[in-house]
């Protein structure tokens, strides 16, 4: 049966802490209720370490569907709830190419190319103290 | 000339398992046919959404995959089928933006612009065939009057 075949690239995504920020790497193909669990363990570990970003990075993943680009979204919208920013890093040419014709744009997710410009991202949103600057000036 | 070597394989849509099947599945068809990444990449996702249709909606059904060629051009056909309720409004259903429920309204409106060729059967209360083509490549086809 197929079950025995696909079994090795499903389970628990590794959510890692790294300083303020939740280091997500997902690879390879993963079944909707990886995608879910990882919704629900990201919220968690925002909450439970009190992180400011997430990164996720998608290098690894070949095609993003609707279904996994509306998880990539609610991801970026749960940790917004829970005062995290979001960065999906890594997205491989086709999957744009292919997000864009599905009519996918995902308007809401924020993305870099690595995950090194993902951290820069975040830590280059920190409020940042310019001279004569006052808090005002944060988007 | 399109001429089609019969069907390869069946795979079940039976649960959310069997989605990862099929898209691997066409992911290593598609390559033996020589896809290109870009277009390999949007004939899997197409499948994805395709086979989730007739998970989600059609309750289950199968997946037929069959290698077609035009010419020297290899291609890939994929039918999905289902005995579920079938689609009441065909063209409403291949609207952008139109969802019956939990989806993003992608779906056959999405898939359809990611392969070569597309058509739905559907028949109310009997279910739902969708078959698409994609080709390896997109060679300059012939012109009519030649």
């Amino acid at each position: 049966m197929s079950h025995d075949f696909s079994r090795q690239m499903t389970g628990h995504v590794p959510v890692l802490r790294l300083g303020d920020v939740l280091l997500v790497t997902l690879q390879g193909d993963l079944d909707d209720s990886t995608a879910q669990q990882l919704q629900q363990d990201i919220g968690e570990a925002i909450v439970d370490s009190g992180v400011t970003g997430v990164v996720i990075d998608i290098s690894g993943v070949e095609i993003v569907d609707s279904f996994l680009g509306r998880v990539l979204a609610e991801i970026a919208a749960n940790a917004s709830l829970l005062a995290a920013r979001t960065v999906v890093a890594g997205m491989r040419p086709a999957v744009a190419i292919t997000l864009v014709e599905l009519g996918l744009t995902l308007p809401g997710l924020r993305t870099a190319l690595t995950t090194e410009a993902a951290l820069e991202l975040l830590s280059g949103q920190q409020p940042v103290t310019r001279a004569g600057g006052s808090g005002r000036e944060r988007r | 000339m399109r001429t089609a070597a019969g069907v390869e394989a069946c795979l079940p849509i039976r649960s959310d398992m069997d989605l990862v099947w099929v898209r691997q599945h066409v992911r290593q068809a598609a390559g033996r046919l020589g896809f290109g990444l870009v277009e390999q990449t949007k004939l899997v996702t197409a499948a994805s959404e395709l086979a989730r249709n007739t998970l989600v909606h059609g309750g289950g059904g199968q997946m037929e995959t069959a290698p077609v060629s035009d010419g020297p051009v290899r291609g890939l056909r994929l039918t999905f089928s289902d005995e579920g309720p079938g689609i009441p409004d065909l063209e409403r259903a291949l609207t952008d933006g139109y969802t019956s429920g939990d989806g993003l309204g992608m779906g056959l409106g999405g898939a359809r612009r990611l392969v070569h060729s597309f058509t739905v059967d559907s028949t109310p209360g009997v279910g739902t065939t969708v078959t698409v083509v994609s080709w390896a490549s997109r060679a300059p086809r012939s012109r009519e009057g030649h």
